[in-house]
């Protein structure tokens, strides 16, 4: 607000001051000379008269001859007061005409229309930073999740993106560096229903910066980051930055998993997908041997995890320098352009059961898996895709598998910043055998038929929970009852886990009794989670014990 | 040398001499006190005023009140003295004329105020 006020006031101080003294002088000119009434008698005009007269004089130019006729010296004076006054006025008004299409004061105009919409902001919201293609995904996901979110960018074009999106939801947008710690403070860092602070801009350096920010001002706020180097998941690390996502390791990290345990992946992207969506036929990669195009970020991290489960990878990468830090590691490099037959060939593409064409331009990686598949058909072909307008193009190629780093960042965040727990349940299950997330996804697929199911995340504590925690102080609830009745209708639950301090169990029994105090994480089916919360919160359909009962049992 | 400084510490000052000017003399003769003066005195205390527009420091906010503390006064103490000689014919009468030169007092006041903080701020400059 102020800033927009002084800006103006600024502005004004010339045209203000013109048109005073134009008043000014018009004025006592105007008292000064003598005039003649009817009787031919001198007067002169007072104050007040001549107050009047060039106040209609100014900016109207209408004007009437009071209370006599004027003398010649008189109209002399009324008519340089007339130009005097209408030009200060002119002036005055076309300054504020420029001022309002001045870029500062839009700017600050803008400024204070953020700040106001984030300071009323009276539900949690999300602050994202950067609006990239992960930025927009995230928030249109948290958008249709209900969650509001405030988005900083340094683009105004990307901001525009935003305002054009089709979003059921206004969202406060502010055109700045996110690394600025005054912008962070402004868009919401401190405001007391911020959930968490994303970082999802294009560079490591400045999404280190605003996590180190706020973990130094609010330390409790939950901060995800996107970190594109080793180096700088390192430094995040360093300073307690609660979720650190490189898109590159998670690609690979799942792409190992899915050549290990193709189940747990399975449960992987069932559980983080939205909820009520079909369920995706799982990915098999084949286990055999695997040729890497490009040996950049991906490429390395893909070799890593590949490497670990004893795959044996070609890797063929037209810059020799990439291969310079860690020769020894690569056993099969092949240095030249995929693009090519040749190299193909070379890494021996017949007989190569997979390939992942992972280098930065979506032509040369569309043309190496059409090259590799014209020479070796029944290649199982994985491709990066590197920008979201390429996607129709993917989509026609009909790979089994496209690596969309910034959909993969997004869909690996979203969990992460709406259900606490789930990232947790899930580094367990990886753990786990095929089998038992075989059993798993056979009872959630009796569930929830053939959509994704719903996770929810229940504290047994505070406002949430209240209703079932005062029927947890008067009588045994068994998470078997959570499913409970509402209008009628059962909402079928499943326990993934029961988490009390740091003692947590796997897919608890059905009859185990709850405690107040434990977190539960839960799968149900899709959008069921505002009734089941509803019915967690809300104490009367936890049994009809008389109140003055409920309250002896717990007041001793 | 700034010449806004200038402008403004010249605006300051002569909005309080003009001041001084219209209140000195005895309170109710109409012959002690010029309405010339008082137009001065209001127009120039406006125009100090806007000079402070738009200053963001603590004492350039303070300076901005007492202006427009003083324009209040002059512009009552002129609307005072307009409605009574225009409307009830009374403009000279000594009641009328010690009521206009008592809100002059009291612009006169805040325009003190003004120059003191002029003085101030002009002595913690230089130290």
């Amino acid at each position: 607000m102020n800033s927009v006020l002084f800006l103006v006031m600024r502005r004004m101080r010339r045209p203000l001051i013109m048109l005073i003294c134009a008043y000014a002088v018009a004025i006592g000119g105007l008292v000064l000379i003598p005039g003649e009434d009817d009787q031919g008698q001198l007067w002169h005009f007072d104050f007040f008269h001549a107050f009047y007269f060039i106040s209609f004089v100014g900016p109207t130019i209408g004007l009437g001859e009071i209370p006599y006729a004027l003398v010649p010296a008189q109209r002399f004076w009324v008519s340089f007061s007339l130009y005097l006054t209408v030009i200060s006025w002119l002036y005055a008004i076309g300054k504020i005409f420029s001022l309002v299409g001045e870029p500062a004061f839009v700017r600050a105009l803008s400024e204070t229309r953020f700040r106001r919409s984030v300071h009323s902001l009276s539900e949690p919201f999300h602050l994202i930073c950067g609006y990239g293609e992960t930025g927009s995904l995230l928030v249109e996901a948290l958008c249709a999740r209900g969650w509001r979110c405030v988005v900083i960018d340094s683009s105004s074009q990307r901001l525009d993106d935003l305002e054009l999106a089709e979003l059921p939801v206004d969202i406060p947008r502010l055109c700045a560096n996110a690394g600025d710690t005054r912008v962070l403070i402004e868009a919401g860092l401190k405001h007391r229903y911020c959930h968490s602070v994303i970082a999802v801009t294009n560079s490591d350096a400045v999404n280190t910066k605003i996590a180190v920010t706020c973990k130094l001002l609010q330390p409790e706020r939950m901060v995800l980051c996107r970190a594109d180097s080793a180096a700088a998941m390192e430094n995040m690390a360093s300073f307690n930055t609660d979720h650190i996502v490189n898109p590159h390791t998670i690609f690979a990290e799942q792409m190992a998993l899915a050549i290990r345990k193709p189940h747990v992946n399975e449960l992987h992207r069932w559980l983080g997908a939205r909820a009520g969506k079909p369920l995706k036929p799982p990915l098999l990669p084949p286990t055999g041997r695997w040729i890497i195009c490009g040996y950049g970020r991906l490429g390395q991290a893909v070799r890593r995890y590949l490497d670990a489960n004893d795959i044996d990878v070609t890797v063929i990468e037209r810059d020799a320098s990439h291969f310079s830090d860690n020769n020894s590691a690569i056993q099969h490099r092949i240095i030249g352009s995929a693009t090519d037959p040749e190299p193909l060939h070379e890494a021996g593409v017949e007989s190569c059961q997979g390939i992942l064409a992972g280098t930065d331009s979506d032509a040369d990686n569309l043309s190496i898996v059409l090259t590799a598949r014209d020479i070796n058909p029944d290649i199982y072909a994985v491709a990066r895709q590197n920008h979201f307008r390429e996607r129709e193009l993917f989509a026609a190629a009909k790979l089994p598998l496209v690596v969309d780093l910034n959909r993969i960042l997004a869909w690996r965040m979203l969990p992460l910043a709406t259900v606490p727990s789930l990232d947790e349940f899930l580094a367990c299950c990886r753990s786990q055998e095929d089998d038992w997330a075989r059993e798993l996804m056979d009872n959630l697929r009796a569930l929830t038929g053939d959509t994704s199911p719903e996770v929810v995340h229940v504290p047994l504590w505070g406002q949430g929970s209240q209703g079932l925690c005062q029927a947890l102080a008067r009588r045994t609830v068994r998470l078997r009852d959570l499913g409970g009745h509402i209008d009628g209708e059962t909402i079928p639950v499943i326990g993934l886990m029961l988490k009390r301090a740091e003692e947590r169990s796997l897919l608890p029994d059905p009859e185990t009794e709850l405690q107040p105090g434990q977190q539960l994480l839960l799968a149900t089916v899709a959008h069921s989670a505002h009734r089941l919360e509803w019915l967690i919160k809300h104490s009367n359909h936890w049994g009809s014990a008389p109140r003055s009962h409920a309250l002896a049992a717990v007041s001793p | 040398m700034n010449l806004e400084k200038v402008l403004f510490g010249f605006f300051v000052l002569l909005a309080l001499t003009l001041n001084v000017g219209f209140v000195y003399g005895e309170i109710d003769s109409v012959t002690h006190h010029h309405v010339w003066e008082l137009f001065a005195a209001l127009v120039v205390s406006l125009i100090a005023t806007v000079l402070k527009f738009g200053d963001r420091t603590h004492l350039g906010a303070v300076l901005l009140a007492s202006s427009l503390v003083a324009d209040l006064h002059l512009v009552a103490a002129a609307i005072v003295w307009g409605v009574n000689s225009q409307v009830f014919a009374a403009g000279e009468e000594p009641g009328v004329v010690a009521s206009v030169v008592s809100l002059a007092c009291g612009a006169l006041v805040a325009n003190l105020a003004s120059v003191i903080l002029l003085v101030v701020e002009t002595l913690t400059l230089r130290r």
